[in-house]
Protein backbone atom coordinates (compact mmCIF):
# COMPACT_ATOMS: atom_id res chain seq x y z
CA UNK A 1 0.00 0.00 0.00
CA UNK A 2 1.10 3.51 -0.76
CA UNK A 3 2.26 5.45 2.31
CA UNK A 4 1.63 9.19 2.34
CA UNK A 5 2.77 11.23 5.30
CA UNK A 6 0.99 14.59 5.57
CA UNK A 7 1.55 15.37 9.23
CA UNK A 8 4.44 17.81 9.14
CA UNK A 9 2.97 19.64 12.14
CA UNK A 10 3.42 16.49 14.26
CA UNK A 11 6.96 15.66 13.17
CA UNK A 12 9.31 15.92 10.22
CA UNK A 13 11.83 13.21 9.29
CA UNK A 14 15.45 13.87 10.15
CA UNK A 15 17.47 15.51 7.38
CA UNK A 16 20.23 13.09 6.25
CA UNK A 17 22.86 15.78 6.84
CA UNK A 18 21.55 16.33 10.37
CA UNK A 19 21.66 12.61 11.09
CA UNK A 20 25.23 12.31 9.78
CA UNK A 21 26.37 15.25 11.88
CA UNK A 22 24.85 13.75 15.03
CA UNK A 23 26.42 10.30 14.82
CA UNK A 24 29.91 11.14 16.17
CA UNK A 25 28.24 12.54 19.29
CA UNK A 26 26.34 9.29 19.81
CA UNK A 27 29.62 7.40 19.39
CA UNK A 28 33.14 8.51 20.15
CA UNK A 29 32.52 12.19 20.92
CA UNK A 30 30.74 11.52 24.18
CA UNK A 31 32.57 14.09 26.29
CA UNK A 32 30.86 16.73 28.38
CA UNK A 33 31.16 20.11 26.68
CA UNK A 34 31.91 21.72 30.02
CA UNK A 35 35.00 19.51 30.59
CA UNK A 36 38.35 21.18 30.08
CA UNK A 37 40.07 18.07 28.74
CA UNK A 38 40.45 16.87 25.19
CA UNK A 39 37.23 14.83 25.38
CA UNK A 40 35.19 17.89 26.26
CA UNK A 41 36.60 20.70 24.18
CA UNK A 42 35.75 19.45 20.66
CA UNK A 43 32.22 18.79 21.90
CA UNK A 44 31.93 22.33 23.23
CA UNK A 45 33.09 23.61 19.86
CA UNK A 46 30.39 21.58 18.11
CA UNK A 47 27.70 22.96 20.43
CA UNK A 48 28.86 26.52 19.82
CA UNK A 49 29.04 25.94 16.08
CA UNK A 50 25.42 24.74 16.20
CA UNK A 51 24.50 27.91 18.09
CA UNK A 52 26.03 30.02 15.32
CA UNK A 53 24.09 28.07 12.67
CA UNK A 54 20.77 28.44 14.47
CA UNK A 55 21.46 32.15 15.00
CA UNK A 56 22.28 32.59 11.31
CA UNK A 57 18.98 31.03 10.23
CA UNK A 58 17.02 33.77 12.01
CA UNK A 59 19.59 36.61 11.69
CA UNK A 60 20.45 36.64 15.42
CA UNK A 61 23.76 36.56 17.31
CA UNK A 62 24.95 33.28 18.76
CA UNK A 63 24.80 34.57 22.35
CA UNK A 64 21.11 35.30 21.88
CA UNK A 65 20.30 31.59 21.35
CA UNK A 66 19.36 29.36 24.31
CA UNK A 67 18.98 25.66 23.59
CA UNK A 68 15.97 23.89 25.08
CA UNK A 69 14.46 20.40 24.88
CA UNK A 70 11.28 21.37 23.00
CA UNK A 71 9.28 24.20 21.52
CA UNK A 72 7.01 23.94 24.53
CA UNK A 73 9.96 24.46 26.84
CA UNK A 74 11.10 27.46 24.82
CA UNK A 75 7.60 28.96 25.16
CA UNK A 76 7.51 28.28 28.92
CA UNK A 77 10.99 29.74 29.24
CA UNK A 78 10.05 32.92 27.39
CA UNK A 79 6.62 33.56 28.89
CA UNK A 80 7.50 32.75 32.51
CA UNK A 81 11.09 33.97 32.33
CA UNK A 82 10.21 37.34 30.83
CA UNK A 83 7.06 37.96 32.87
CA UNK A 84 8.60 37.02 36.20
CA UNK A 85 11.73 39.07 35.47
CA UNK A 86 9.53 42.18 35.35
CA UNK A 87 6.96 41.41 38.03
CA UNK A 88 7.99 44.56 39.90
CA UNK A 89 6.87 46.55 36.83
CA UNK A 90 3.45 45.00 36.45
CA UNK A 91 1.54 41.77 36.27
CA UNK A 92 -0.44 41.93 33.07
CA UNK A 93 0.04 39.74 30.00
CA UNK A 94 -1.43 39.92 26.51
CA UNK A 95 -1.64 36.76 24.37
CA UNK A 96 -3.76 35.69 21.44
CA UNK A 97 -6.62 33.25 21.91
CA UNK A 98 -5.07 30.76 19.48
CA UNK A 99 -1.65 30.34 21.10
CA UNK A 100 -0.20 26.87 21.61
CA UNK A 101 -1.08 25.18 24.92
CA UNK A 102 2.48 25.73 26.12
CA UNK A 103 1.89 29.50 25.99
CA UNK A 104 -1.71 29.43 27.25
CA UNK A 105 -0.90 27.11 30.13
CA UNK A 106 2.20 29.10 31.04
CA UNK A 107 -0.12 32.09 31.27
CA UNK A 108 -2.53 30.10 33.46
CA UNK A 109 0.35 29.15 35.68
CA UNK A 110 1.31 32.83 36.00
CA UNK A 111 -2.31 33.72 36.75
CA UNK A 112 -2.08 31.45 39.78
CA UNK A 113 0.87 33.61 40.85
CA UNK A 114 -1.12 36.83 40.69
CA UNK A 115 -0.74 37.79 37.03
CA UNK A 116 -3.70 38.78 34.89
CA UNK A 117 -4.03 38.08 31.20
CA UNK A 118 -5.98 39.45 28.27
CA UNK A 119 -6.73 37.04 25.43
CA UNK A 120 -6.82 38.85 22.10
CA UNK A 121 -9.49 37.46 19.73
CA UNK A 122 -8.88 36.36 16.14
CA UNK A 123 -10.84 36.77 12.92
CA UNK A 124 -12.64 33.97 11.09
CA UNK A 125 -9.33 33.46 9.21
CA UNK A 126 -7.49 33.13 12.55
CA UNK A 127 -5.73 36.47 12.16
CA UNK A 128 -4.95 38.78 15.07
CA UNK A 129 -5.70 42.46 14.50
CA UNK A 130 -2.67 44.43 15.78
CA UNK A 131 -5.06 47.16 16.92
CA UNK A 132 -6.68 44.66 19.29
CA UNK A 133 -3.24 44.01 20.78
CA UNK A 134 -2.65 47.74 21.15
CA UNK A 135 -5.99 48.13 22.90
CA UNK A 136 -5.23 45.27 25.29
CA UNK A 137 -1.91 46.72 26.46
CA UNK A 138 -2.06 48.56 29.80
CA UNK A 139 0.67 50.36 31.78
CA UNK A 140 0.96 47.10 33.79
CA UNK A 141 1.58 44.90 30.72
CA UNK A 142 4.97 43.19 30.95
CA UNK A 143 4.70 40.77 28.03
CA UNK A 144 2.88 40.31 24.74
CA UNK A 145 3.03 36.89 23.09
CA UNK A 146 1.49 36.26 19.68
CA UNK A 147 2.53 33.34 17.52
CA UNK A 148 4.08 33.80 14.10
CA UNK A 149 2.24 30.87 12.52
CA UNK A 150 -0.51 28.63 13.77
CA UNK A 151 0.08 24.93 13.20
CA UNK A 152 -3.62 23.99 13.19
CA UNK A 153 -4.88 26.44 10.61
CA UNK A 154 -1.64 27.70 9.09
CA UNK A 155 -2.37 31.40 9.46
CA UNK A 156 0.57 33.80 9.56
CA UNK A 157 0.19 36.63 12.04
CA UNK A 158 1.28 40.23 11.43
CA UNK A 159 4.09 39.78 13.97
CA UNK A 160 6.24 42.66 12.69
CA UNK A 161 3.38 45.09 13.11
CA UNK A 162 2.64 43.81 16.61
CA UNK A 163 6.34 44.00 17.50
CA UNK A 164 6.43 47.62 16.34
CA UNK A 165 3.52 48.71 18.48
CA UNK A 166 4.89 46.79 21.48
CA UNK A 167 8.25 48.46 21.12
CA UNK A 168 6.60 51.89 20.94
CA UNK A 169 4.99 51.08 24.28
CA UNK A 170 8.17 49.50 25.69
CA UNK A 171 6.49 46.15 26.24
CA UNK A 172 8.57 43.04 25.46
CA UNK A 173 7.17 40.88 22.65
CA UNK A 174 7.61 37.13 22.28
CA UNK A 175 6.52 35.13 19.28
CA UNK A 176 6.09 31.38 19.09
CA UNK A 177 7.61 30.65 15.69
CA UNK A 178 7.83 26.88 16.08
CA UNK A 179 5.67 26.17 13.02
CA UNK A 180 7.39 28.85 10.96
CA UNK A 181 11.16 28.75 11.46
CA UNK A 182 12.93 26.63 8.89
CA UNK A 183 9.85 26.69 6.65
CA UNK A 184 9.47 30.37 5.81
CA UNK A 185 12.09 33.14 6.04
CA UNK A 186 12.26 34.41 9.62
CA UNK A 187 14.48 37.36 10.50
CA UNK A 188 14.32 38.46 14.14
CA UNK A 189 15.71 41.90 13.33
CA UNK A 190 13.26 42.55 10.51
CA UNK A 191 10.43 41.31 12.70
CA UNK A 192 11.67 43.37 15.65
CA UNK A 193 10.78 40.72 18.22
CA UNK A 194 12.36 40.46 21.66
CA UNK A 195 12.06 36.70 21.93
CA UNK A 196 11.21 33.86 19.56
CA UNK A 197 10.74 30.10 20.00
CA UNK A 198 11.77 27.52 17.40
CA UNK A 199 11.94 23.73 17.30
CA UNK A 200 14.09 21.37 15.23
CA UNK A 201 11.45 18.72 14.70
CA UNK A 202 9.47 21.19 12.58
CA UNK A 203 12.27 21.60 10.03
CA UNK A 204 13.89 18.20 9.65
CA UNK A 205 15.98 18.41 12.82
CA UNK A 206 15.87 15.91 15.70
CA UNK A 207 13.11 15.74 18.31
CA UNK A 208 13.99 17.01 21.77
CA UNK A 209 16.04 19.84 20.37
CA UNK A 210 14.72 23.39 20.19
CA UNK A 211 15.79 26.92 21.02
CA UNK A 212 14.69 30.26 22.36
CA UNK A 213 16.04 33.45 20.87
CA UNK A 214 16.18 36.33 23.34
CA UNK A 215 17.38 39.71 22.13
CA UNK A 216 20.42 40.99 23.97
CA UNK A 217 19.36 43.26 26.82
CA UNK A 218 15.93 41.68 27.37
CA UNK A 219 15.39 40.59 30.96
CA UNK A 220 14.85 36.86 31.38
CA UNK A 221 14.90 34.73 34.54
CA UNK A 222 16.67 31.35 34.51
CA UNK A 223 14.38 28.45 33.62
CA UNK A 224 16.42 25.60 35.07
CA UNK A 225 18.61 26.58 38.00
CA UNK A 226 21.87 24.73 37.71
CA UNK A 227 25.31 25.18 36.30
CA UNK A 228 26.72 27.57 33.75
CA UNK A 229 25.16 25.98 30.68
CA UNK A 230 23.16 28.31 28.42
CA UNK A 231 24.49 31.39 30.14
CA UNK A 232 23.34 30.11 33.53
CA UNK A 233 19.71 30.39 32.47
CA UNK A 234 19.11 26.79 31.59
CA UNK A 235 21.28 24.44 33.61
CA UNK A 236 21.89 20.78 32.80
CA UNK A 237 24.30 18.86 30.63
CA UNK A 238 23.67 19.68 27.00
CA UNK A 239 21.81 17.33 24.65
CA UNK A 240 24.85 17.46 22.41
CA UNK A 241 23.77 15.23 19.53
CA UNK A 242 20.38 16.95 19.45
CA UNK A 243 21.92 20.41 19.45
CA UNK A 244 24.37 19.48 16.69
CA UNK A 245 21.51 18.01 14.64
CA UNK A 246 19.48 21.17 15.17
CA UNK A 247 22.42 23.28 13.97
CA UNK A 248 22.83 21.19 10.83
CA UNK A 249 19.08 21.26 10.14
CA UNK A 250 19.16 25.05 10.55
CA UNK A 251 21.99 25.35 8.05
CA UNK A 252 20.20 23.05 5.61
CA UNK A 253 17.02 25.06 6.03
CA UNK A 254 18.87 28.31 5.32
CA UNK A 255 20.10 26.77 2.07
CA UNK A 256 16.94 24.94 0.98
CA UNK A 257 14.14 27.03 2.46
CA UNK A 258 13.13 28.98 -0.61
CA UNK A 259 13.06 25.91 -2.82
CA UNK A 260 11.15 23.90 -0.18
CA UNK A 261 8.56 26.61 0.34
CA UNK A 262 8.02 27.12 -3.37
CA UNK A 263 7.52 23.40 -3.98
CA UNK A 264 5.21 22.89 -0.99
CA UNK A 265 3.12 25.92 -1.81
CA UNK A 266 2.39 24.82 -5.37
CA UNK A 267 1.25 21.40 -4.13
CA UNK A 268 -0.70 22.91 -1.24
CA UNK A 269 -2.53 25.31 -3.54
CA UNK A 270 -3.63 22.45 -5.72
CA UNK A 271 -4.96 20.57 -2.69
CA UNK A 272 -6.81 23.65 -1.44
CA UNK A 273 -8.32 24.15 -4.87
CA UNK A 274 -9.13 20.55 -5.69
CA UNK A 275 -10.44 19.09 -2.42
CA UNK A 276 -13.55 21.29 -2.21
CA UNK A 277 -14.25 20.42 -5.84
CA UNK A 278 -14.33 16.73 -5.08
CA UNK A 279 -16.15 16.89 -1.74
CA UNK A 280 -19.14 19.15 -1.18
CA UNK A 281 -19.58 21.17 2.02
CA UNK A 282 -15.89 21.61 2.83
CA UNK A 283 -14.42 24.83 4.15
CA UNK A 284 -10.81 25.92 4.24
CA UNK A 285 -9.75 26.91 7.76
CA UNK A 286 -7.32 29.79 8.21
CA UNK A 287 -6.39 32.39 5.64
CA UNK A 288 -6.33 31.37 1.94
CA UNK A 289 -3.00 33.05 1.17
CA UNK A 290 -1.44 34.29 4.41
CA UNK A 291 -0.62 30.78 5.52
CA UNK A 292 2.29 28.37 5.93
CA UNK A 293 3.39 27.09 2.51
CA UNK A 294 3.15 23.43 3.55
CA UNK A 295 -0.24 23.73 5.23
CA UNK A 296 -3.76 22.90 4.04
CA UNK A 297 -6.49 22.64 6.67
CA UNK A 298 -10.21 22.07 6.31
CA UNK A 299 -13.43 21.38 8.11
CA UNK A 300 -15.51 18.67 6.51
CA UNK A 301 -19.15 19.17 7.43
CA UNK A 302 -21.32 16.48 9.08
CA UNK A 303 -18.51 14.09 10.01
CA UNK A 304 -15.91 13.86 12.72
CA UNK A 305 -12.12 14.14 12.49
CA UNK A 306 -10.99 11.00 14.26
CA UNK A 307 -13.16 8.79 12.09
CA UNK A 308 -11.59 10.47 9.04
CA UNK A 309 -8.06 9.98 10.40
CA UNK A 310 -8.67 6.28 11.08
CA UNK A 311 -10.10 5.80 7.60
CA UNK A 312 -7.20 7.66 5.97
CA UNK A 313 -4.70 5.69 8.05
CA UNK A 314 -6.18 2.46 6.69
CA UNK A 315 -5.30 3.81 3.24
CA UNK A 316 -1.75 4.63 4.36
CA UNK A 317 -2.36 8.37 4.70
CA UNK A 318 -1.25 10.19 7.85
CA UNK A 319 -2.94 13.51 8.67
CA UNK A 320 -4.20 15.24 11.82
CA UNK A 321 -7.28 16.91 13.25
CA UNK A 322 -8.35 19.35 15.94
CA UNK A 323 -11.52 17.40 16.77
CA UNK A 324 -12.36 16.69 20.40
CA UNK A 325 -12.17 12.95 19.86
CA UNK A 326 -8.56 13.13 18.69
CA UNK A 327 -7.45 14.99 21.81
CA UNK A 328 -6.97 13.05 25.00
CA UNK A 329 -8.81 15.75 26.90
CA UNK A 330 -11.79 15.33 24.54
CA UNK A 331 -11.88 19.06 23.93
CA UNK A 332 -12.40 20.45 20.51
CA UNK A 333 -9.58 22.70 19.29
CA UNK A 334 -9.57 26.09 21.07
CA UNK A 335 -8.18 27.55 17.85
CA UNK A 336 -11.23 26.60 15.78
CA UNK A 337 -13.63 27.80 18.48
CA UNK A 338 -11.74 31.10 18.77
CA UNK A 339 -12.26 31.55 15.01
CA UNK A 340 -16.00 31.38 15.63
CA UNK A 341 -16.63 27.92 14.18
CA UNK A 342 -19.41 26.00 15.91
CA UNK A 343 -18.70 22.70 17.63
CA UNK A 344 -20.15 20.47 14.94
CA UNK A 345 -18.08 22.09 12.21
CA UNK A 346 -14.92 22.14 14.34
CA UNK A 347 -15.36 18.40 14.95
CA UNK A 348 -14.83 17.91 11.22
CA UNK A 349 -11.33 19.40 11.34
CA UNK A 350 -8.73 17.83 9.07
CA UNK A 351 -5.15 19.03 8.59
CA UNK A 352 -2.84 18.02 5.76
CA UNK A 353 0.69 19.33 6.26
CA UNK A 354 3.21 18.54 3.55
CA UNK A 355 6.80 17.44 3.72
CA UNK A 356 9.55 18.43 1.33
CA UNK A 357 9.39 14.86 0.01
CA UNK A 358 5.65 15.11 -0.78
CA UNK A 359 5.00 14.74 -4.50
CA UNK A 360 2.03 15.54 -6.74
CA UNK A 361 1.24 11.80 -6.99
CA UNK A 362 0.85 11.64 -3.21
CA UNK A 363 -1.82 14.31 -3.32
CA UNK A 364 -3.47 12.67 -6.33
CA UNK A 365 -3.77 9.57 -4.19
CA UNK A 366 -5.31 11.57 -1.33
CA UNK A 367 -7.75 13.24 -3.71
CA UNK A 368 -8.70 9.81 -5.04
CA UNK A 369 -9.26 7.97 -1.74
CA UNK A 370 -10.65 10.78 0.39
CA UNK A 371 -14.05 11.41 -1.29
CA UNK A 372 -15.25 7.79 -0.77
CA UNK A 373 -14.19 8.04 2.90
CA UNK A 374 -16.29 11.16 3.34
CA UNK A 375 -19.22 9.52 1.54
CA UNK A 376 -19.08 6.45 3.77
CA UNK A 377 -18.96 8.47 7.00
CA UNK A 378 -21.69 10.82 5.85
CA UNK A 379 -23.97 7.91 5.08
CA UNK A 380 -23.71 7.06 8.77
CA UNK A 381 -24.14 10.63 10.00
CA UNK A 382 -27.45 11.84 11.43
CA UNK A 383 -26.32 15.41 10.74
CA UNK A 384 -25.90 14.66 7.04
CA UNK A 385 -29.31 12.98 6.87
CA UNK A 386 -30.81 16.06 8.48
CA UNK A 387 -29.01 18.29 5.99
CA UNK A 388 -30.31 16.25 3.05
CA UNK A 389 -33.85 16.36 4.39
CA UNK A 390 -33.68 20.11 4.89
CA UNK A 391 -32.18 20.79 1.48
CA UNK A 392 -34.97 18.74 -0.13
CA UNK A 393 -37.58 21.04 1.40
CA UNK B 1 -3.19 1.01 17.46
CA UNK B 2 -5.24 2.47 20.27
CA UNK B 3 -8.33 0.38 19.34
CA UNK B 4 -8.83 -3.38 19.48
CA UNK B 5 -9.27 -5.39 16.29
CA UNK B 6 -12.95 -5.76 17.07
CA UNK B 7 -13.45 -2.00 17.40
CA UNK B 8 -11.70 -1.48 14.08
CA UNK B 9 -13.82 -4.20 12.44
CA UNK B 10 -17.05 -2.56 13.61
CA UNK B 11 -15.76 0.85 12.59
CA UNK B 12 -14.84 -0.36 9.12
CA UNK B 13 -17.88 -2.57 8.60
CA UNK B 14 -20.56 -1.20 10.86
CA UNK B 15 -23.66 -3.39 11.12
CA UNK B 16 -27.18 -1.98 10.79
CA UNK B 17 -26.36 1.55 9.65
CA UNK B 18 -29.33 3.51 8.42
CA UNK B 19 -32.74 4.95 9.12
CA UNK B 20 -36.08 3.13 9.64
CA UNK B 21 -38.67 5.45 8.16
CA UNK B 22 -41.64 3.88 9.98
CA UNK B 23 -39.78 3.08 13.19
CA UNK B 24 -41.72 2.04 16.29
CA UNK B 25 -39.27 3.94 18.48
CA UNK B 26 -36.49 6.50 17.99
CA UNK B 27 -33.82 7.44 20.51
CA UNK B 28 -31.28 10.19 20.16
CA UNK B 29 -28.41 11.06 22.50
CA UNK B 30 -25.44 13.36 22.46
CA UNK B 31 -24.61 16.60 20.74
CA UNK B 32 -21.67 17.78 18.66
CA UNK B 33 -20.43 19.59 21.78
CA UNK B 34 -19.70 16.19 23.34
CA UNK B 35 -18.14 15.02 20.13
CA UNK B 36 -20.70 12.32 19.47
CA UNK B 37 -24.32 12.06 18.43
CA UNK B 38 -26.29 8.85 17.94
CA UNK B 39 -29.77 8.07 16.70
CA UNK B 40 -31.27 4.60 17.07
CA UNK B 41 -34.38 3.39 15.24
CA UNK B 42 -36.21 0.23 16.30
CA UNK B 43 -38.96 -2.01 14.98
CA UNK B 44 -40.69 -4.13 17.62
CA UNK B 45 -42.54 -7.39 16.90
CA UNK B 46 -43.98 -9.65 19.59
CA UNK B 47 -41.97 -7.90 22.29
CA UNK B 48 -38.72 -8.39 20.42
CA UNK B 49 -36.45 -6.00 18.51
CA UNK B 50 -37.19 -7.17 14.99
CA UNK B 51 -35.01 -4.50 13.39
CA UNK B 52 -32.51 -1.91 14.59
CA UNK B 53 -30.80 0.81 12.60
CA UNK B 54 -28.55 3.61 13.73
CA UNK B 55 -26.79 6.75 12.56
CA UNK B 56 -23.76 8.15 14.35
CA UNK B 57 -21.79 11.37 14.11
CA UNK B 58 -18.58 10.75 15.97
CA UNK B 59 -15.25 9.07 16.35
CA UNK B 60 -14.26 5.51 15.54
CA UNK B 61 -15.22 4.31 19.01
CA UNK B 62 -18.66 5.91 18.79
CA UNK B 63 -19.35 4.22 15.45
CA UNK B 64 -18.09 0.84 16.68
CA UNK B 65 -20.14 1.13 19.88
CA UNK B 66 -23.33 1.91 17.93
CA UNK B 67 -22.70 -1.02 15.63
CA UNK B 68 -22.08 -3.55 18.38
CA UNK B 69 -25.04 -2.34 20.45
CA UNK B 70 -27.30 -2.90 17.44
CA UNK B 71 -25.87 -6.38 17.04
CA UNK B 72 -26.15 -7.23 20.74
CA UNK B 73 -29.79 -6.11 20.87
CA UNK B 74 -31.04 -7.55 17.57
CA UNK B 75 -33.89 -10.06 18.04
CA UNK B 76 -33.73 -9.67 21.82
CA UNK B 77 -36.76 -8.98 23.98
CA UNK B 78 -37.13 -5.38 25.15
CA UNK B 79 -36.31 -6.50 28.69
CA UNK B 80 -33.12 -8.18 27.54
CA UNK B 81 -32.12 -5.13 25.48
CA UNK B 82 -32.67 -2.83 28.43
CA UNK B 83 -30.20 -4.95 30.39
CA UNK B 84 -27.36 -4.14 27.97
CA UNK B 85 -25.00 -2.07 30.09
CA UNK B 86 -22.16 0.20 29.15
CA UNK B 87 -19.73 -2.25 30.72
CA UNK B 88 -21.04 -5.08 28.57
CA UNK B 89 -20.69 -2.98 25.43
CA UNK B 90 -17.06 -2.10 26.19
CA UNK B 91 -16.37 -5.73 27.14
CA UNK B 92 -17.91 -7.03 23.92
CA UNK B 93 -15.55 -4.76 21.96
CA UNK B 94 -12.54 -6.16 23.78
CA UNK B 95 -12.12 -2.92 25.73
CA UNK B 96 -11.96 0.76 24.85
CA UNK B 97 -9.31 3.37 25.65
CA UNK B 98 -10.13 4.98 29.00
CA UNK B 99 -10.98 8.38 27.54
CA UNK B 100 -13.36 6.75 25.06
CA UNK B 101 -15.48 4.92 27.63
CA UNK B 102 -18.10 7.65 27.51
CA UNK B 103 -18.82 6.60 23.92
CA UNK B 104 -19.90 3.20 25.21
CA UNK B 105 -22.34 4.96 27.55
CA UNK B 106 -23.94 6.73 24.63
CA UNK B 107 -24.59 3.57 22.61
CA UNK B 108 -26.65 1.74 25.21
CA UNK B 109 -28.37 4.99 26.21
CA UNK B 110 -29.49 5.70 22.66
CA UNK B 111 -30.94 2.20 22.32
CA UNK B 112 -32.69 2.46 25.70
CA UNK B 113 -34.12 5.83 24.71
CA UNK B 114 -35.52 4.29 21.53
CA UNK B 115 -37.16 1.54 23.60
CA UNK B 116 -38.55 4.10 26.06
CA UNK B 117 -39.87 6.07 23.12
CA UNK B 118 -41.60 2.92 21.84
CA UNK B 119 -43.10 2.22 25.29
CA UNK B 120 -44.40 5.79 25.51
CA UNK B 121 -45.98 5.53 22.08
CA UNK B 122 -47.68 2.34 23.26
CA UNK B 123 -49.20 4.43 26.07
CA UNK B 124 -46.93 2.97 28.70
CA UNK B 125 -44.65 4.78 31.08
CA UNK B 126 -44.00 8.50 30.66
CA UNK B 127 -41.28 9.19 28.12
CA UNK B 128 -38.57 10.30 30.42
CA UNK B 129 -35.05 9.13 29.80
CA UNK B 130 -33.44 7.02 32.49
CA UNK B 131 -31.40 9.91 33.71
CA UNK B 132 -34.24 12.39 33.58
CA UNK B 133 -36.45 10.04 35.59
CA UNK B 134 -33.73 9.42 38.16
CA UNK B 135 -32.91 13.11 38.25
CA UNK B 136 -36.52 14.08 38.85
CA UNK B 137 -36.54 11.76 41.82
CA UNK B 138 -33.23 13.01 43.18
CA UNK B 139 -33.83 16.65 42.23
CA UNK B 140 -30.51 16.82 40.41
CA UNK B 141 -30.25 17.20 36.63
CA UNK B 142 -28.82 15.80 33.46
CA UNK B 143 -26.32 17.04 30.94
CA UNK B 144 -28.35 18.37 27.99
CA UNK B 145 -25.77 17.05 25.55
CA UNK B 146 -25.09 13.47 26.60
CA UNK B 147 -27.85 12.90 29.17
CA UNK B 148 -25.23 11.97 31.78
CA UNK B 149 -26.04 12.70 35.42
CA UNK B 150 -24.76 16.03 36.77
CA UNK B 151 -23.42 16.35 40.27
CA UNK B 152 -24.66 19.44 42.05
CA UNK B 153 -22.60 22.57 41.49
CA UNK B 154 -20.16 21.00 39.04
CA UNK B 155 -19.25 23.30 36.13
CA UNK B 156 -18.40 20.36 33.90
CA UNK B 157 -20.24 17.21 32.85
CA UNK B 158 -18.30 14.22 34.18
CA UNK B 159 -19.60 12.06 31.34
CA UNK B 160 -18.88 14.11 28.25
CA UNK B 161 -16.58 16.81 29.65
CA UNK B 162 -18.59 19.73 28.30
CA UNK B 163 -18.31 22.91 30.33
CA UNK B 164 -21.69 23.89 31.71
CA UNK B 165 -23.34 26.91 33.18
CA UNK B 166 -26.80 27.69 34.47
CA UNK B 167 -29.15 29.38 32.01
CA UNK B 168 -30.38 32.62 33.59
CA UNK B 169 -33.84 32.08 32.05
CA UNK B 170 -34.78 28.47 32.74
CA UNK B 171 -32.09 27.68 35.33
CA UNK B 172 -31.13 24.46 33.61
CA UNK B 173 -27.56 23.47 32.80
CA UNK B 174 -26.34 24.36 29.31
CA UNK B 175 -22.96 24.58 27.59
CA UNK B 176 -20.86 27.54 28.63
CA UNK B 177 -19.54 27.80 25.08
CA UNK B 178 -22.85 28.06 23.26
CA UNK B 179 -24.64 31.28 22.47
CA UNK B 180 -28.11 29.99 23.25
CA UNK B 181 -29.49 27.73 25.98
CA UNK B 182 -29.94 24.09 24.94
CA UNK B 183 -33.32 23.92 26.73
CA UNK B 184 -35.18 27.18 26.25
CA UNK B 185 -33.15 28.72 23.42
CA UNK B 186 -32.76 32.04 25.19
CA UNK B 187 -29.62 34.04 24.52
CA UNK B 188 -26.71 33.54 26.93
CA UNK B 189 -23.93 36.02 27.82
Amino acid sequence: MRKVYLDHIAATPLHPLARESMLPFLKENFGNPQSLHSFGQPVLEAVEEARVRVARLINASAEEIFFTASGSEANNFAVKGMALAQRDKGKHLVVSAIEHQSVLNSVKSLERQGFQATLVPVSREALVDPQDVAKAITPQTVLVSVMLANSEVGSLQPAAEIARLCRARQVPFHTDAVAAVGNIPVDVKALGVDALSLAGDQFYGPKGSAALYVRKGVRLLPFIDGGIQEGGRRGGTENVAGIVGLGTAAEAAANELDRRAEKAQALRDRLIEELPRRVERVILTGHPTRRLPYHASFCIEFIEGEAMLLSLDMKGIAASSGSACTSRALKVSHVLLAMGLDHALAQGSLIFSLLDSTEAEDLDYVLEVFPPIVRRLREMSPLYTKYLEESRK
Amino acid sequence: MMYTEKVMDHFQNPRNVGVIKDADGVGQVGNPVCGDMMTFYIKVKDGRLADIKFQTFGCGAAIAVSSIVSEMAMNRTLEEALKITNEKVAEELGGLPKNKLHCSNLGADALHKAIENYTTRQGGRPGKSKCEAAAAAAESCCCPYCDGPLEGGEGICQTCNVELEECPECHKATSAQEETCAHCGSKLH
